[in-house]
């Protein structure tokens, strides 16, 4: 350590974690690019790459500033817009042993996925100019200020008590219900009900969700801001919890249909991954396990109750994230134990049921912001480009109409002989 | 002449090509196709729902004979593709009004045994004896 205090293996801990957690963004794009359709899938990649490099610039323009200089209960200041200030020197309030910048960058990165995310509720049929405007516009108008509730200097849902290891509630609550929203007002696909959804690609889905799960070691043991007992203690949890909502996942889809799905298992490593995200670094790896199991089932009972409704969240993102974020919420208000981490507090079974109501707020307020402020800005967007293409293009494939390229050139015709098409 | 059109089950395809080899027949054309038949429809789960997928794989066989290899060639294509259950595909035979070999200009008869058909015939002959499918197991 110099004098600055900077520590060279929290900040290389924290560097490798921030590249960990970009690489979850392209594990995305195939995670949900293996689910569309053929005709889909070169547009549903783009809108994650899209947004990677949207958010990007946002989030150093304003969105980090917003989210984290000094400012008010309900929003950051103006301080660090264009990462102006933000240096080598630390941020203590934030992480004591690394370069603010090196915080400022590993943050960055979760604006990234996080409307990356929304993608999934509106594959197919959202205009991509449109789509891109309103990652901008989501980023600050939902992101950042949710993000300064939770992690900011002031921020009320901080000050609150609630604990977010790393984005429980920022990252997967806000991408759900956003993502419920988006669905709702570009509303369904055209031959939503003729046609259901059939991966057309499962290896994609399962190297997206490999991908993941190994990012997801950097957005939760990195979390910890620093390289020791902490980091050791997240990743821990992060891997059990995975492991054991894939386990209870195919137990159920077995118990269910008779058969273990490959599909079924990559959604299931994603979701105890949402599971646990909140609860990382609060709780012990038993914890972790029951958190992941738990996670899985109310996930998979979310699925089935999605899929009866009109409602086209098109690949789950609201009954995944949305309320994977919830379930590991209140659940790290269950399993949470001060001993293990002394910035943590504890939980229902430490003899502490308030911590549950306390998640509970934190919850329900970032659920209802994001819901209505997702509304507002698909509106606003609304009034200048249409959100959804022609029905035309929509049917004949977006990758053709949106991009001008079709993913895969050899005439199998395999698209003709889909379910129902 | 006439002109054969056979379908099959995928998985069958190489039992096929050898009795369709052992009897002489070597010229033959190979797509992967789907359909539907009289089988149940293949049910597969995503997230838990339910899809329907009507369409079977099929392979179609299109094989150009002479007269006396039309019985043959049948009686080939029925030994090896048949399992006993619902779905071993149909054969459909029509008449073939004229054929051409491009290479040569050679019509019809002349046209239709390929070169090779004797060296394919015998290897196949030495490699794979005369079997049924028997040992699938399923009850016809």
């Amino acid at each position: 350590m110099n004098e600055t205090g900077i520590s060279a293996g929290d900040t290389a801990w924290l560097l490798a974690s921030a590249a960990l957690v970009f690489l979850m963004t392209p594990g995305l794009a195939f995670f949900y690019g293996g689910l569309v359709s053929r005709r889909h899938v070169l547009n549903t990649l783009m809108m994650t790459v899209g947004a990677l490099c949207v958010a990007a610039l946002v989030w150093a323009a304003i969105g980090y500033s917003l989210a984290f200089a000094p400012g008010g209960a309900w929003i950051g200041g103006l301080a660090w817009a264009g990462f102006q200030g933000v240096g080598g020197e630390p941020q203590a309030d934030y992480a004591a042993t690394v370069p603010h910048l090196a915080y400022a960058a590993f943050q960055g990165m979760f604006a990234v996925i996080t409307p990356a995310l929304i993608a999934g509720a509106v594959v197919g049929r959202m205009d991509f100019r449109a789509y891109l405007l309103f990652v901008a516009l989501w980023c600050v108008g939902v992101y950042a200020p949710v993000a300064h509730w939770v992690w900011g200097l002031g921020g009320w849902i901080r000050a609150s008590g609630a604990l977010d290891f790393a984005g429980g509630a920022v990252v997967h609550i806000t991408a759900g219900a956003a993502a419920l929203v988006a669905a709702a007002v570009v509303g369904a696909r055209a031959d939503v009900r003729r046609s259901p959804l059939r991966p057309h690609n499962i290896p994609f889905v399962l190297l997206g969700a490999g991908l993941l799960w190994f990012g997801w070691f950097g957005f939760n043991a990195g979390s910890a801001l620093t390289a020791g007992r902490l980091a050791s203690l997240a990743l821990v949890t992060t891997h059990l919890s995975a492991a054991a909502a894939v386990l209870v996942w195919l137990a159920i889809e077995t118990a269910r249909a008779g058969k273990a799905t490959a599909v079924g298992g990559a959604t299931a490593a994603v979701v105890g991954l949402v599971g646990i995200t909140p609860a990382a670094g609060f709780v012990s790896p038993l914890a972790a396990m029951a958190i992941g199991g738990i996670t899985a089932a109310v996930c998979y009972a979310a699925i089935q109750w999605r899929t009866r409704l009109n409602l086209d969240d098109t690949l789950d993102v609201f009954a995944c994230h949305g309320v994977g974020g919830m379930c590991g919420a209140l659940l790290t208000g269950v399993f949470a134990q001060q001993s293990l981490n002394e910035a943590g507090a504890n939980g229902l079974l430490a003899g502490n049921p308030k911590l549950v109501l306390t998640q509970m707020i934190a919850v329900v307020a970032t659920l209802a912001y994001t819901l209505a402020a997702t509304f507002v800005l698909l509106k606003l967007i609304g009034l200048v480009l249409p959100l959804r293409l022609p029905l035309a293009q929509e049917l004949e494939g977006i990758d053709r109409h949106a991009h001008g390229e079709a993913a895969y050139h050899e005439a199998t015709g395999d698209d003709l002989f889909d379910p129902a098409v | 002449m006439k002109l054969i059109t056979a379908i099959i089950r995928p998985e069958r395809l190489a039992d096929v090509k050898s009795a369709l080899f052992r009897v002489g027949v070597t010229g033959l054309s190979v797509s992967g196709i789907r359909g539907h038949g009289g089988e149940p429809e293949i049910i597969e789960h995503v997230r838990g729902q339910r899809i329907v997928v009507e369409f079977a794989e099929k392979v179609e066989l299109r094989i150009a004979v002479s007269e006396a290899f039309v019985e043959p060639t049948v009686a080939a294509i029925l030994t090896a593709a048949r399992t006993g259950a619902v779905g071993d595909g149909k054969i459909f035979i029509q008449p073939l009004e004229r054929v051409i070999r491009i290479r040569t200009g050679e019509e019809n008869e002349a046209a239709l045994t390929p070169l090779t058909a004797d060296q394919v015939q015998a290897r196949a002959l030495q490699e794979a004896p005369v079997q049924g499918t028997d040992k699938l197991g399923k009850t016809p």
